[in-house]
């Protein structure tokens, strides 16, 4: 058995009365491309914004590398190793693309106040590998955020390129763990199949371990190793794509019971 | 902007309307609204106050300017018209005088109306400049009828004035403003005129423009006239291009300097004093204590985002540790330290305030920390105050007999000798500029930028919000509180009376008007606001406006936040955020255009 990356263990949260999540439990693995699915209100962007910090659970625990992240603040997660996206594209509008890139890197950099008024040689060796390795991620995208691109804010992109970005400035903060939350939503056919073998390369070649949650079921089915399907806070079915497509709890939750059995 | 609001250009060209085709509900509204405006700066008192403020001896004075300006803006106003691509458009005629005398009339007529009321009612207790000497000023103390008929034909003729710039081309627009702005301004920079004339031994030059008795002669404003015509059909074009060359630059590498620009700056900060004389050297000083103060504050707002109210806190802080520090006669503490070794004491109280308001504020958002931060800005002045501490800072007594600054064995600066204060600003200044510059092109000024942004996206992005925006609140406190340092030496003494929350207002519309998050903008609110206008407690070059300060602060924010929100020099990322629509669509054409090249370049077939 490969290790144990990330460990959700009997997760879960409410907010008022409302279970948004109840009992959670299932783990991902180092080098891993695990997809969360499951229909509108099953509580996956929850299960994202408890793993980032955002939101804590009223129990159980998530463990990263053996710790605990329970109590730590966002940034505190991100420096750990853990970088997300958003479902609705939040960038920093008014930067630059690159200062986006360049922005993120803030947890793995450490000068201070008194390095950038005395222009020391370590803030300036620091200031250039922010920015070279701004300028690779962003080079992950092929031509389309680089060059004149660079100094572009980042309002002006399309909606593809924003949700490029979005995964380059998660790139960027030199994760383990990529937490993408509908990474190709509002995609064309043929962008969101380019996304899909990015994906791929983003393990292959970068090493990242990534949890997707996704609603575009051939993007799951090209990438996942592993499914997990939420349904009302609870978990329904985890498996391969195979597996948990056939699974009747699953269509059930999908396309509701027949009309036999549902008097 | 002014490309859709030129009229000469786009759309199609129909002839002119009939001159009573007139939308009449618009202009009785925009003569109304004319009258209300003559009244109401007539109830300010401001053409009798301003009277004795001379524009043109004997033509026209500050006071009727600030009547007849009026009826000519209105009268303009009320026939312009956004031109859009493609809209039919109007030829000028009669149509837009008709329009700009009917305004004009109807402006008159109220003033005409007021002129009536002064003369048989007497409204002096709610209304306290009611009374004979404005009656005086307004029908130029040849009766009430005279005033009256005079009034409503001038403003009629000053609306038709108004229409009448529709007709004429775009130079000759340019040119009568241009005209009109010359002589307005070397009119108002009189005093400072006088005092740099004669550093420059240039006293014949200030003899030939301006009358002894104050104002410019008529001659004189003729000389500018024709200097403003020369400056606009000779070197227009020039600065045009050239500041389109600039800004291109810009537009490639953000982050770059103009040395040239840079070293003239340099060169002037260090050579201009010498030549200036005693009032013009201490009306800098004002600029430059409140441009510090101003810079550091555009750290807190312009770069973190934190609307910090209680600002003028920091500046107390500055001064307070200052006076204790140097002053012999400081009633508890007194080391009578030097002025050098004090500000060291001064910093580091300055972070400790810092610290120590900014920890419970800083995590609070929007709405609530501009509230909180009001509040604690009201706090260290009343604590300052009270009996609790007066035993350190004189409560209301303040602290008096303040040496210089002395500057480590190199000089002492005297409060009574304006030009080395003034160097000794420019040095702090200085460091504040470099300090704000070098901090936004770094690690620590991004993270401001994304807490700006979207704190809860730069807090899932690894930076730590709470300990970025304490920095800048640090920041800001330390800058601050060297103009509070300088301010205590300067003038000898301090109360708590100078650190009212007036303070932290004026230094927030000087950000605000001058440019949010530019250096050169927040320098250009200072100049204005407190070396024209005048800062909260200092005057400023119109010296008679400073009971319409206020007023007119008020109004200028309202205009600006209006038209043009990004201020007078903007932040490029600021004004693209406030004109997003414009500049996307700007954008997205040049990437379109872009784009095609890349595709047909790669030879990537588009999906169909």
């Amino acid at each position: 058995m490969s290790e144990r990356l990330l460990d959700i263990q009997n997760l879960s949260v409410t907010f008022g009365g409302l279970n948004a999540l109840s009992d959670l439990d299932f783990h991902v693995d180092a080098g891993e491309i695990v997809s969360v699915i499951g229909p509108n209100g099953a509580g996956k962007t929850t299960f994202f914004n408890m793993i980032s910090g955002m939101v804590t659970p009223t129990s159980g625990d998530i463990v990263f590398k053996g710790e605990s992240l329970l109590g730590l603040d966002p940034n505190q997660v991100t420096a750990r190793g853990i970088a997300r996206t958003f479902q609705n594209v939040r960038l920093f509008a008014n930067m630059t693309i690159l200062e986006n890139v360049m922005v993120s890197q803030h947890c793995r950099t450490k000068q201070g106040i008194m390095g950038a008024l005395f222009q020391t040689g370590g803030f300036k060796r620091e200031e250039q590998e922010i920015r070279e390795h701004g300028e690779k991620v962003l080079g992950f995208f092929g031509s389309r955020l680089v060059g004149f691109r660079l100094n572009q804010p980042a309002s002006v992109l399309s909606y593809a390129n924003r949700r490029r970005l979005e995964i380059a400035r998660a790139m960027a903060t030199k994760p383990e763990v990529i937490l993408l939350d509908e990474p190709v939503a509002g995609m064309n056919p043929k962008e969101s199949e380019e996304l899909t073998g990015l994906i791929g390369k983003l393990r292959d070649e970068w090493g990242f371990t990534i949890v997707m949650i996704e609603h575009d079921m051939g993007v799951v089915r090209d990438v996942s190793d592993r499914v997990v399907v939420l349904d009302h806070g609870e978990t329904i079915a985890q498996g391969s794509y195979d597996e948990v497509s056939s699974d009747p709890a699953v269509i059930e939750a999908y396309l509701g019971r027949p009309a036999e059995e549902a008097s | 902007m002014s490309e859709t609001m030129n009229t000469d250009e786009a759309g199609v060209l129909a002839p002119a309307r009939g001159a009573f085709d007139q939308d009449w509900r618009k202009l009785v509204n925009w003569g109304l609204i004319c009258a209300l405006a003559l009244i109401f700066v007539s109830l300010t008192d401001m053409p009798d106050k301003l009277d004795k403020r001379v524009i043109v001896e004997p033509l026209l004075s500050m006071g009727y300017l600030s009547l007849i300006w009026i009826p000519v803006a209105l009268g303009n106003f009320v026939t312009r018209e956004v031109v859009l691509e493609g809209m039919t458009q109007h030829k000028k005629g009669l149509r837009e005088l008709v329009a700009g005398v009917s305004v004009g009339a109807i402006g008159g007529a109220g003033l005409a109306l007021l002129i009536w009321l002064l003369d048989t009612r007497d409204l002096s207790d709610p209304l306290v400049n009611w009374n004979d000497a404005l009656l005086e000023v307004l029908s130029f103390g040849e009766g009430v009828g005279y005033g009256a008929i005079f009034w409503i034909l001038a403003s009629a003729g000053l609306g038709l004035a108004g229409g009448a710039f529709h007709l004429l081309s775009a130079i000759a627009n340019r040119l009568l403003l241009a005209i009109a702005l010359t002589i307005v301004l070397t009119a108002s920079l009189e005093s400072a005129l006088d005092d740099i004339s004669e550093g420059f031994q240039l006293e014949w030059l200030f003899e030939a423009l301006f009358e002894k008795k104050g104002g410019l002669s008529v001659q004189g404003a003729i000389i500018l006239a024709v200097f403003a015509i020369a400056w606009v059909l000779v070197l227009g074009g020039q600065a045009k291009r050239g500041r389109a060359a600039v800004t291109a630059r810009r537009e490639l590498s953000p982050t770059k300097v103009n040395t040239v620009g840079l070293v003239l700056i340099a060169v002037a900060a260090v050579v201009l004093p010498m030549f200036l004389g005693r009032l013009t050297n201490d009306l800098f000083t004002n600029v430059g204590l409140f441009l510090l103060l101003a810079l550091g504050l555009n750290i807190v707002v312009g770069l973190a985002g934190i609307l910090d109210l209680g600002y003028v806190a920091f500046f107390a802080v500055g001064g307070y540790t200052a006076a204790i520090m140097t002053s012999p006669s400081s009633p508890g503490l007194s080391p009578e330290l030097p002025w050098w070794v004090a500000i060291f004491v001064v910093v580091f109280m300055a972070i400790v305030a810092g610290l120590f308001i900014g920890a419970p504020v800083i995590r609070m958002r929007g709405d609530y920390l501009a509230i909180v931060t009001l509040g604690f800005g009201e706090i260290i002045r009343l604590t300052v105050r009270s009996d609790w501490a007066s035993g350190f800072t004189g409560g209301a007594q303040g602290i008096l007999s303040i040496p210089g600054a002395d500057i480590v064995g190199v000089a002492t600066v005297k409060g009574t000798d304006p030009q080395q204060v003034l160097y000794l600003v420019i040095g702090f200044v200085a460091i504040a500029i470099y300090v704000s510059w070098r901090l936004e092109n770094s690690r620590i000024g991004r993270a401001w930028m994304a807490v700006r942004e979207d704190e809860s996206v730069a807090e899932a992005m690894g930076i730590n919000t709470v300990n970025s925006k304490l920095q800048a609140f640090v920041v800001g406190a330390i800058l601050a509180s060297f103009s509070g340092a300088i301010f205590a030496a300067k003038v000898g003494s301090v109360f708590e009376s100078s650190f009212k929350i007036l303070v932290s207002i004026v230094i927030l519309v000087i950000v605000i008007v001058g440019g949010m998050g530019r250096i050169a903008g927040v320098a250009a609110g200072a100049l204005v606001l407190v070396g024209i206008l005048g800062g909260p407690n200092q005057p400023g070059l119109l010296a008679e406006f400073s009971e319409f300060k206020l007023l007119i602060y008020g109004a200028l924010l309202i205009w600006m936040m209006l038209k043009r929100p990004e201020g007078l020099i903007p932040n490029v990322r600021r004004s693209r955020e406030l004109h997003q629509d414009e500049f996307l669509q700007d954008a997205w054409l040049k990437a379109q255009a872009n784009d095609d090249d890349d595709e047909a370049a790669s030879g990537e077939v588009a999906p169909a």
